[in-house]
């Protein structure tokens, strides 16, 4: 039995032969994907030349022939145009603009020797936010609650200040970026909870209930956000008496919310939709109320599902915010938009550079969320991947 | 007919709103709460637009000063509450806003069916255009044919209509939707004219590539009197917001400046005395229902008309808008104001 070792097989593996040549590193891949046909070949030079020719320029304009450091329109205007000091014909972004007005940008009109208070509120905002999306982080419930209940409560209370001896800042003069995350930040902490509660509603056999939730649904889900916004601010002081007004930011504040959980019950619906039967009845088979059952078996799954479209409608609810320009607040977009109108800063090339900024601003948010709800995804993934 | 009723309806909506505002006594209300509650525009170059602090700065700002001036002797006693075009008119009636001084023209809709009230014209504006010089045009009735760039949704858009109407000229609008668009396509050669109010073609010479290129048609195809406005059924209030103005005016024919302003106190012209509430038993200020002396605060706070509008729009600023309609009485212009005594 001992003795079937046979000359003729290998004891072990033959080590595995490199591919033959030409199938692999960067010719390979290149005759591949971009030189494997006549036409791919003619694409891709056409591709490359408008890339050579337009990268460049742009890369010119925005870095090589910006202006960087200056305190006024003459640094970013040409010579021929009243004042400027730039070569004539020169074209270039003007980040000294941006420089320049940066805090504002940030802060709007917040008094300047009070701009400590959003900043505190940020930095709290970030110290709570990252160890709750870190998920090695322990103790998530409390930092949840201090995220979503301590800290919204405390932020409040600093940037209106009139308590502690802390001088009060009326809503007016807040603007920037700060008034988009403030906006975007309310919006998803109230949404979300009300969203899933309308969704619930809407599914729910109780007809008073179920009736609410739709009409809730279609009727704030039927208007455009403009809409909302533009009756808050022009009708709503109208049919108010005589010297009552509510505050500009939290009208804004409210309409803005209930849109986004409108929004938001419906994606979670598509979602509660996926759940099989047999989910509800197998947790109905163990005996579970309707809150454990929905608690622990359905929304866990459902949720799961509807990541994608819950960040899409984050994602959206974030550039929403500046519609609020048209009520007469000014949020990143509006706040850069209304300095343009500083004819100590106007120059051909300030509008283009504000808004270059304003879009790089948004992307890099927008982005984050993007990639973080990716991760999430693939955390959460337990086999429902096709 | 069905809109004719809605629009009589609105009206008479707006109407009880006006009656019911004209009960309050804004001076009181403006001196309980301790400052003015001020329109302006959200941003217009010159007029109204953010400085590198985040302070408003600009020739409507500066009348919002010189109101709290008037009545607190405090210049910073203001609040401003941006507004758009379309805001501004429920901001006063609803009485978010005490007094509106936003680049508004004074119409008779707006006098009357809005249940506001204007009186002294703080700037004469108008409607013109500015052309390319290569096009050799010299006046706006040789532009039939060209290709006009304009903002839509103003009364601009309208005015332009009617002139070249009324003239039996062609044109092709180019129309866009923010001011930033209309800038770039006219800059870009999309179109060969660019209409707007004359104060604003000034503020958007300065952004184009080359400004000595481009020039200003000297046709004024419509009358926009710019003046302060408040609701309807307050005198005493339309008073005040009328006479500071009056007195900015009155300060600039004095030649009473913010520099001057405590040494002309004693200048032997009784006209200036009696203007600064330095005469004996004076009662200048006492019948306005504020300080003798308001017309002084005023002019320390802002200057005189001279210096408002050269400071925020002319000379002294990147703008360099002339006077024209706007220098004094006695200068050419139309600005011309009641005496004070």
């Amino acid at each position: 039995m001992a003795s079937t070792q046979s000359s003729y097989v290998r004891a072990q593996m033959i080590a595995a032969e490199p591919p033959p040549p030409g199938v692999t590193g960067a010719a390979h891949w290149l005759k591949t994907n971009l030189f494997a046909t006549p036409k791919d070949t003619i694409l891709t030079v056409i591709a490359l030349l408008l890339l050579a020719w337009y990268v460049p320029q742009v890369l010119n304009w925005l870095f090589f022939n910006a202006q960087w450091m200056g305190t006024d329109r003459s640094f970013c205007a040409t010579v021929v145009q009243s004042g400027g000091s730039q070569p004539e014909g020169w074209s270039g972004a003007c980040w000294a603009f941006i420089g320049s007005r940066f805090d504002q940008f940030i802060f709007g009109r917040y008094p300047i020797d009070e701009r400590w208070r959003p900043t505190l509120v940020g930095i709290l905002f970030v110290a709570l936010l990252v160890p709750l999306m870190i998920p090695k982080v322990p103790y998530k419930g409390w930092n949840a609650i201090l995220l979503f209940v301590v800290l919204p409560v405390v932020s409040f209370f600093l940037l209106v200040g009139g308590v502690f001896g802390l001088r009060h800042v009326e809503t007016s003069l807040w603007g920037g970026l700060m008034v988009t995350l403030i906006l975007s930040f309310v919006g998803m902490a109230v949404s979300f909870p009300l969203g899933i509660l309308l969704a619930l509603g809407r599914r729910s056999p109780m007809p008073v209930i179920k009736t609410l939730c739709v009409t809730f649904i279609e009727i704030v889900r039927g208007v455009p956000l403009i809409t909302v916004l533009f009756m808050a601010s022009v009708m709503l002081p109208l049919f108010m008496p005589q010297g009552v007004t509510v505050d500009r930011f939290l009208r804004a504040l409210i309409g803005f919310s209930i849109f986004a959980s409108a929004y938001m019950a419906e994606v979670i619906r598509g979602g509660l939709q996926a759940i099989p039967k047999g989910q509800y009845e197998g947790a109905d088979s163990l005996g579970f109320s309707y809150w454990q059952k929905t608690g622990l078996i359905v929304l866990p799954q459902a949720i799961k599902i509807v990541i994608p479209g819950i960040v899409n409608t984050f994602i959206g609810m974030f550039k929403d915010t500046s519609l609020v320009s048209i009520i007469g607040m000014f949020d990143l977009l509006g706040i850069i938009r209304q300095n343009f109108a500083d004819v100590s800063w106007a120059s051909p090339v300030t509008p283009l550079t504000g808004l270059i900024f304003a879009g790089f601003v948004f992307w890099i948010f927008c982005f984050g969320m993007s990639r973080y709800s990716m991760f999430v995804e693939r955390r959460l993934d337990t086999g429902h991947k096709r | 007919m069905a809109k004719k009723i809605v629009t009589a309806l609105l009206g008479a909506a707006v109407l009880g709103m006006g009656a019911q505002a004209a009960q309050a006594d804004t001076l009181s209300d403006v001196k309980a709460k301790g400052f003015v509650q001020c329109g302006v525009n959200s941003s217009l170059a010159g007029f109204a637009a953010p400085d590198a602090q985040g302070n408003y700065a600009g020739f409507d700002v500066d009348y919002c000063k010189a109101i709290a001036a008037a009545i607190f002797g405090d210049a910073t006693k203001v609040k401003y509450t941006p507004t758009t075009a379309k805001e501004r008119f429920p901001a006063l009636q609803s009485g978010e806003v005490d007094v509106l001084a936003r680049n508004t023209t004074w119409t008779i809709n707006r006098d009357t069916a809005l249940g506001f009230n204007f009186r002294p014209v703080n700037y004469y504006d108008g409607q013109g255009f500015m052309v390319r010089k290569s096009l050799n045009v010299k006046s706006a009735l040789e532009l039939s044919g060209a290709a006009v760039c304009v903002q839509t949704g103003t009364t601009t858009e309208l005015n332009l209509a009617d002139y070249f109407k009324a003239n039996n000229l062609q044109y092709n609008p180019v129309v866009f939707e923010k001011i930033e668009e209309v800038n770039a396509a006219y800059d870009a050669g999309r179109c060969d004219v660019y209409t707007t109010d004359q104060s604003g073609l000034y503020a958007i010479r300065l952004t184009l590539a080359a400004p000595d290129d481009h020039m200003v048609l000297p046709e004024i195809i419509s009358k926009e009197p710019l003046a302060p406005a408040v609701r309807q059924g307050d005198d005493k209030w339309f008073d005040i917001v009328s006479w500071v103005h009056y007195a900015l005016i009155n300060a600039e024919e004095f030649g009473v400046t913010q520099a001057n302003v405590e040494e002309m106190k004693s200048s032997p012209n009784p006209d200036i005395k009696r203007f600064l509430g330095a005469e004996a038993d004076s009662t200048i200020g006492a019948d306005l229902g504020l300080d003798n002396n308001w017309a002084v605060n005023v002019i320390k706070a802002v200057g005189n008309y001279g210096e408002v509008f050269d400071r925020n729009i002319g000379a002294g600023s990147p703008l360099k808008i002339e006077r024209g309609l706007n220098a004094l009485w006695s200068k050419g212009g139309i600005q011309y104001a009641p005496p004070i005594r």
